[in-house]
C-alpha cells in the first residue's frame, strides 16, 4: 500500500479521526481532532468519509513527501503550503504528484491544521479508532507525533468519490482577539459563589503555555468555590471549565482524562468547540453565558454549513 | 434512598449525580444505571460512563432527541436499586509486596505500627470494590482498604511508575495500568496487565467487579511476567502439563 514518508514531523502532528468513543467507561479518552469542524472539511474536500483519518498539525507544520498522486485539502489553521517549492492553497482539494514534497511552512493564523489525503491514513485502529492519544501512547503510529523517517500508511484512493466544494465561506471562524466562546451553565455551578458566572464572563481569559491537547491552562479572574475545591471525581465532558483551588479555571480539550476531582462551572457549546480548537498558548477568550435553545441554534446552522458543503460535490 | 438529580453539563452531556458520598451501595446504584442504559442503545447516545457516585451520558446533539433522552434516564435513575453484585466472579491479582517491586511497602508498615507481612496480610484479607475505571486506560479505583494501612499518597509524586505497581493512597488502593506519573504509595507489583489492547478482553477489571490480591514471591512474578498472562493458570491436571517452549 502507498504511503507519505515524513521528511519533518513538524511541533506536534497527530493521526486523529473522530476519536475513541465508547469506552470512556473504562478509562480510555477519546482524543480525536482539536477543531471537529476544519476535520470533517479536510475529508470532505477530499472526498472522504466523514471519520476517516487526517494528520493534526500544530503551530510548526510537518514536510512530507508523497509516494503516490493523491489529492490532498488543508483547512483549519492557515499556514503558507508549499508544494515541490511552489504555494498551494489553503481549504481548496490539490493534486500532489508521485514523489512530490508537501511543506507548512509560516503560520499565519489559528493553531491546528488538518490534512485529509483521498484514501484517508490507515494505521491500525485501535479500540475502534486511529486517533493518536499520546500520554497513553495510543492509536495512530505507535500511539506518537510523526517525526523524520516515519512512514504512515494510506487507504486506497477511490477517484470516483466526489469532493466537495470548497467553502465561499469559512465554516470555522478563526479566532479573533479575544476568541468568544458560549457556554452553558454546569454541571457544578453551584460549587461556586453565586457571582462565579458574573466573574467568569468580567474580563477575557489568556491561554497559558501549559495548554495542550488535554486542556488549557487559563489565566484571568479569578473563580471562587463555594464549599472547597475537591469533589469526588466524576466524569469529565469535552469543553468543561474545571476549576482547582488555585480558582483559575482548565478547559478540558479533546485528549482530557475520563474523569476529574475538580468542581466543573460550565460547559463550552458544541458549536464552539472547533474555534476552542483553534486556540494556542497567548491567546484569549472571552466566555459568554449563553441557552440551551442558542446553543442547539448554533449547532443546527453549523451542520447546515457543512452539509451543504458535502453535498455540492464536485 | 435513591435521591438523584439530572444536570446537563453542556449541550451533549447529562449527569446524573447520586448521593455525594464514597459508598458501596450508592456506587452500586450509578454502575446499575450505567449498564442499564448501556445496554438500551439509546438513538444518538456515544457513551455511558459511571464513576463514584455518578452517572455521564455522552450523546449527538444533532441525532438524539433531548427531551426523550432525559424523560428515559430519569425513569431508569428512579428504579429501585438491586442488591444483586455484578455476577461476575472476583478478579484475583497476584502481587509480588515489597523490595524493588514495591518500594513504599517499608514507608506502609511504618506508618501502620505493623510489619511488612502484617500489612500484606491487611491488603490480601480484603476483597475490594472497583467503584470506577478512571485517570488512564484500566486504571481502577478499588476500596475501601482497611484504615491501619490506609496512608495518605506521597507528598511528591513519583515521575514515572512501573505498569503493574499497586498503590496505596488513603483507603484506595489500585493496579498502574501504564507507565505513568503518580502519587500512590507502592507496596507491590502485579505480573497481569490491567490494560493491553491488543488481547482480546483488554481491561482486566470492570467498574463494579470484586477484586482480590494475593501474595506470590519474585520467582513466580518472573514466571508469570514471561507468560504474559492476563488471568493466573489454574493449578496444573493430574497427568497433563503444557508442552514446555
Amino acid at each position: 500500500m502507498s504511503g507519505v514518508r515524513v521528511i519533518r514531523g513538524g511541533m506536534l502532528t497527530t493521526i486523529q479521526d473522530t476519536g475513541r468513543w465508547g469506552y470512556q467507561s473504562r478509562g480510555v479518552p477519546v482524543a480525536g481532532p482539536m477543531d471537529p469542524v476544519s476535520h470533517r472539511l479536510a475529508n470532505a474536500l477530499v472526498g472522504n468519509e466523514r471519520a476517516a483519518a487526517t494528520l493534526e498539525v500544530t503551530l510548526l507544520g510537518p514536510e512530507l513527501e508523497f509516494e503516490d498522486e493523491r489529492v490532498v485539502a488543508v483547512t483549519g489553521a492557515e499556514f503558507e503550503i508549499m508544494l515541490d517549492g511552489r504555494p498551494a492553497p489553503h481549504g481548496t482539494p490539490f493534486l500532489v504528484a508521485k514523489e512530490s514534497h508537501l511543506r507548512f511552512g509560516q503560520r499565519r493564523r489559528g493553531s491546528r491544521a488538518y490534512l485529509a489525503i483521498r484514501g484517508g491514513v490507515a494505521v491500525p485502529p485501535v479500540l475502534g479508532s486511529r486517533s493518536t492519544h499520546v500520554i497513553s501512547a495510543m492509536g495512530g503510529l505507535s500511539g506518537r507525533p510523526l517525526r523524520t523517517g516515519d512512514r504512515i500508511t494510506l487507504g486506497v484512493a477511490d477517484a470516483t468519490r466526489p469532493t466537495a466544494a470548497p467553502p465561499s465561506d469559512p465554516v470555522v471562524e478563526l479566532p479573533s482577539r479575544p476568541a468568544r466562546l458560549r457556554v452553558l451553565a454546569g454541571p457544578q455551578a453551584d460549587a461556586f459563589t453565586s457571582d462565579a458566572l458574573d466573574t467568569l464572563q468580567s474580563a477575557p481569559y489568556t491561554v497559558g503555555q501549559q495548554s495542550d491537547r488535554m486542556g488549557f491552562r487559563l489565566e484571568g479572574p479569578r473563580l471562587t468555590h463555594a464549599r472547597g475545591a475537591d469533589i469526588i471525581s466524576d466524569a469529565t465532558p469535552l469543553g468543561v471549565l474545571q476549576v482547582p483551588a488555585s480558582g483559575q479555571p482548565i478547559l478540558l480539550m479533546a485528549d482530557r482524562q475520563t474523569t476529574g476531582g475538580y468542581p466543573k462551572i460550565a460547559t463550552v457549546i458544541s458549536a464552539d468547540m472547533a474555534v476552542a480548537g483553534q486556540l494556542g498558548p497567548g491567546d484569549t477568550i472571552a466566555f459568554a453565558v449563553c441557552t440551551p435553545r442558542e446553543a442547539m441554534a448554533a449547532l443546527i446552522a453549523q451542520e447546515r454549513a457543512l452539509m451543504v458543503l458535502e453535498m455540492r460535490r464536485q | 434512598m435513591n435521591a438523584f438529580r439530572i444536570v446537563p453539563a453542556g449541550d451533549a452531556a447529562l449527569i446524573v449525580e447520586f448521593e455525594a458520598r464514597i459508598d458501596p451501595s450508592v456506587n452500586a446504584r450509578a454502575i446499575q444505571l450505567a449498564e442499564a442504559l448501556q445496554a438500551a442503545r439509546l438513538q444518538g447516545v456515544l457513551d455511558v460512563v459511571p464513576t463514584f457516585r455518578s452517572v455521564a451520558i455522552y450523546f449527538d446533539p444533532l441525532h438524539t432527541n433531548g427531551d426523550a433522552l432525559l424523560a428515559r434516564v430519569e425513569a431508569e435513575a428512579a428504579k429501585p436499586s438491586s442488591d444483586r453484585d455484578s455476577g461476575r466472579p472476583a478478579v484475583r491479582v497476584p502481587v509480588c509486596y515489597g523490595g524493588e517491586l514495591g518500594p513504599d511497602l517499608a514507608a506502609v508498615a511504618a506508618f501502620s505500627h505493623l510489619s511488612e507481612a502484617e500489612v500484606i496480610a491487611a491488603h490480601t484479607a480484603r476483597t475490594y470494590r472497583a467503584f470506577m475505571v478512571g485517570f488512564v486506560p484500566g486504571f481502577a479505583y478499588l476500596g475501601i482498604v482497611e484504615e491501619r494501612i490506609a496512608m495518605p499518597r506521597r507528598d511528591t509524586p513519583r515521575v514515572r511508575v512501573p505498569i503493574g505497581s499497586v498503590g496505596i493512597a488513603g483507603v484506595q488502593t489500585g493496579i498502574y495500568p501504564m507507565e505513568t506519573p503518580g502519587g500512590w504509595q507502592l507496596v507491590g507489583r502485579t505480573p497481569l496487565k490491567p490494560f493491553d489492547p491488543d488481547r482480546a478482553e483488554p481491561f482486566l477489571i470492570t467498574a463494579g467487579d470484586a477484586v482480590q490480591f494475593y501474595a506470590i514471591d519474585h520467582d513466580r512474578f518472573l514466571d508469570m511476567e514471561r507468560e504474559g498472562l492476563l488471568v493466573p493458570p489454574k493449578p496444573p491436571s493430574e497427568g497433563g502439563s503444557r508442552a514446555s517452549s
